[in-house]
């Protein structure tokens, strides 16, 4: 059963539950898809056991010695990323999409195009199970597709080794790193705040969700930050008809836990968070889908 | 590329992993410096999930729909020859020529224009396609607010963001970008269109982490920047440490305050009310002004 765990906004401690529900059961697969800014190997310190390359795209590069300043690149690239300064055509690393027409129709043969290989995947054991983890590096995109590369690592460490659950920890926004994240899993679990834009934010989330017609369940964090916000999103999960797996409140604890390099519920599962935590995972992973 | 060269500073709010206060930092910000009839104004890049709006008083005056081009292949034309989906580095021209199947999956097409150039029978034409919108909104009665928004199950945010960043009027003379979340690239495209950055974080391990790459990105596009340290007393002390090590300049710190986490849910300006706040993020703004204002144009 795969579980994904997403947001709308980034902050919502959609890593920290995740973590917590990493750390409930017997072994798990853990696969971080917030490969943008990866977090949860520094609560889990995990052994790395395989590290592949991911190659995100490609940049071009102008080959001087050939160029002959014709300047057709420059009038068919749409990523304005080809201009002429000081006489001499120079291509930007950052607008570049790596779409390889400049090098196709360079008459010299003067464009070379160049992987982009310095994003990594990790993967590996931490104390409940295994772990995966993406790193893009700075600035790449296609993020999805990392995505895409860590969930297909994660269903084959889930089959090797026998652990059924595999949470996935998944990015903010709705793009398509968060598609990626979502497409074919089990259970889509979404957590949210409180917050002026909260609801709209959810809604968003829940639209793409729909669209891929998947489970949702929605956990309010931080709901004794703000009740009545609090009361209007209950209220349109309940009109919407989906599922509200529960709320959580405001508690220090969550950062303390985190210095530590724990869970929550590792940190204390006494407390009445880490106890909310774990009736909210077993109402997602019983509930038959 | 040929406009003319405005003395416009952008300064972009940014922060590797989303939830710091960054919103909350810019909003404030673009409020105080208006306060102080600056001409600012405001673009919220956050495109996958934009919210700054719900801190103003405003109302719509202009919204722009932003499209992409995709190709559309004429079938009785098309050869089955496979050129484009030879071109197409994004895999976004099914063919199967045997069959005489063409198909063009818009969702993976980049507008890069390569198909076209790869047909010789002249069986691709284009049409545009709607990734999201534009809004301004006028606050106070100016129109200074600008938001970018993509519609659901669009890929990328950028082509929006660039959209919206390029709509900022010339008669302010400030801009404050509200920047995606993450290091990738929405951020760096936001980023690299800015003068300043100023990165928000926490002072926890994962606001560290996310720190570090964020500082990482903008070192390879050569930004100036410096850091707010958000929720200060929560936590530990290790981005302290980070920032003395690395010798970066740390331009505010806000200690936490569960009151004002009750404002910001509320959709409440602190720098409305609290004067110290607002008067801190104008020293800040000042600050940088001073530093790496572009008297160069
Ligand atoms: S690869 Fe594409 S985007 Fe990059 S410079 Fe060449 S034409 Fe432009
Ligand atoms: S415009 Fe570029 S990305 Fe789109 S279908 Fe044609 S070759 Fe592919």
């Amino acid at each position: 059963m795969e579980i994904a765990v997403i947001s709308g906004k980034g902050g919502t401690g959609k890593s920290s539950i995740s973590a917590a529900f990493a750390t409930l059961n017997g072994d798990v697969v853990l696969a971080d898809c917030d490969v943008d800014a990866a977090n949860l190997y520094l609560l889990f310190d995990p052994f790395v056991e395989e590290e592949e390359v991911y190659i995100a795209g490609h940049k071009a590069v102008i080959d001087y010695s050939k160029c002959t300043n014709c300047k057709m690149c420059k009038d068919y690239c749409r990523f304005d990323a080809i201009s002429l300064k000081n006489d001499k055509i120079v291509i930007s690393e950052i607008s570049c999409d790596g779409c390889f027409l400049c090098s196709r129709i360079c008459p010299e043969n003067a464009i070379r195009m160049v992987a982009n290989d310095k994003s990594r995947m990790y993967s590996g054991s931490f104390r409940n199970g295994k772990m995966i983890y993406g790193r893009l590096a700075p600035g790449e995109e296609n993020s999805g597709k990392l995505v895409n590369m860590v969930r297909l690592k994660a269903k084959q460490l889930s089959e090797e080794n026998g652990m059924n659950i595999i949470i996935l920890d998944g990015p903010p926004g709705i793009g398509c790193p968060v598609i990626s994240t979502i497409t074919g899993v089990s259970k889509v679990v979404i957590v949210t705040e409180p917050t002026i834009s909260g609801l709209d934010d959810l809604k968003r989330t829940v639209g793409i969700v729909q669209k891929f017609n998947l489970l949702a369940y929605i956990i309010i964090n931080k709901y004794d930050l703000n009740f009545s916000l609090s009361a209007q999103i209950k209220k349109w999960c309940k009109e919407s008809n989906i599922t509200m797996a529960g709320e959580l409140p405001f508690d220090k604890n969550i950062v303390e836990a985190m210095v530590q390099g724990k869970s929550i519920t590792e940190f204390n599962p006494e407390i009445n968070i880490s106890k909310k935590i774990k009736i909210i995972w077993n109402k997602i992973i019983n509930q038959k889908t | 590329m040929n406009q003319p060269v405005s003395d416009m500073i952008k300064i972009a709010v940014a922060s590797g992993k989303g939830g710091t206060g960054k919103t909350y930092i810019s909003t404030n910000l673009f409020y105080s410096l208006s306060k102080k009839n600056y001409r600012v104004a405001m673009v919220d890049c956050d495109a996958e999930a934009p919210n700054a709006v719900a801190f103003f008083e405003s109302e719509i005056v202009g919204k722009t729909e932003v499209t992409q081009k995709v190709p559309v292949i004429n079938s009785d034309i098309c050869t089955f020859c496979g050129k484009c989906h030879e071109y197409c580095n994004y895999n976004a021209i099914f063919i199967l020529p045997p069959m005489k199947i063409v198909k063009v999956i818009e969702d993976l097409c980049h507008d890069c224009g390569a198909c076209s150039v790869a047909c010789k029978s002249g069986a691709i034409s284009e049409k545009p396609v709607s990734l999201g919108q534009v809004t301004t909104f006028s606050v106070k009665g100016k129109p200074s607010l600008l938001e970018a928004r993509i519609n659901i199950g669009v890929m990328s945010p950028v082509t929006v963001i660039k959209a919206a960043i390029k709509q900022i009027d010339n008669q302010s003379d400030i801009a404050i970008l509200d920047s995606p979340p993450g290091t990738s690239c929405p951020f760096v495209q936001t980023a690299a269109s800015a003068d300043y950055v100023i990165l928000v974080t926490e002072p926890t391990p994962f606001g560290l982490s996310d720190l570090k790459q964020s500082v990482e990105t903008l070192k390879t596009i050569n930004k100036p920047f410096g850091v707010i340290i958000n929720r200060a007393g929560l936590g530990n002390n290790s981005v302290m440490e980070y920032l003395t090590h690395e010798n970066i300049q740390l331009l505010l710190e806000i200690p936490f305050n569960k009151e004002i986490a009750v404002l910001y849910s509320n959709g409440r300006l602190v720098s409305e009310t609290n004067e110290i706040f607002s008067e801190q993020l104008l020293s800040v703004f000042e600050n940088i002004i001073e530093n790496h204002g572009n008297s160069s144009n």
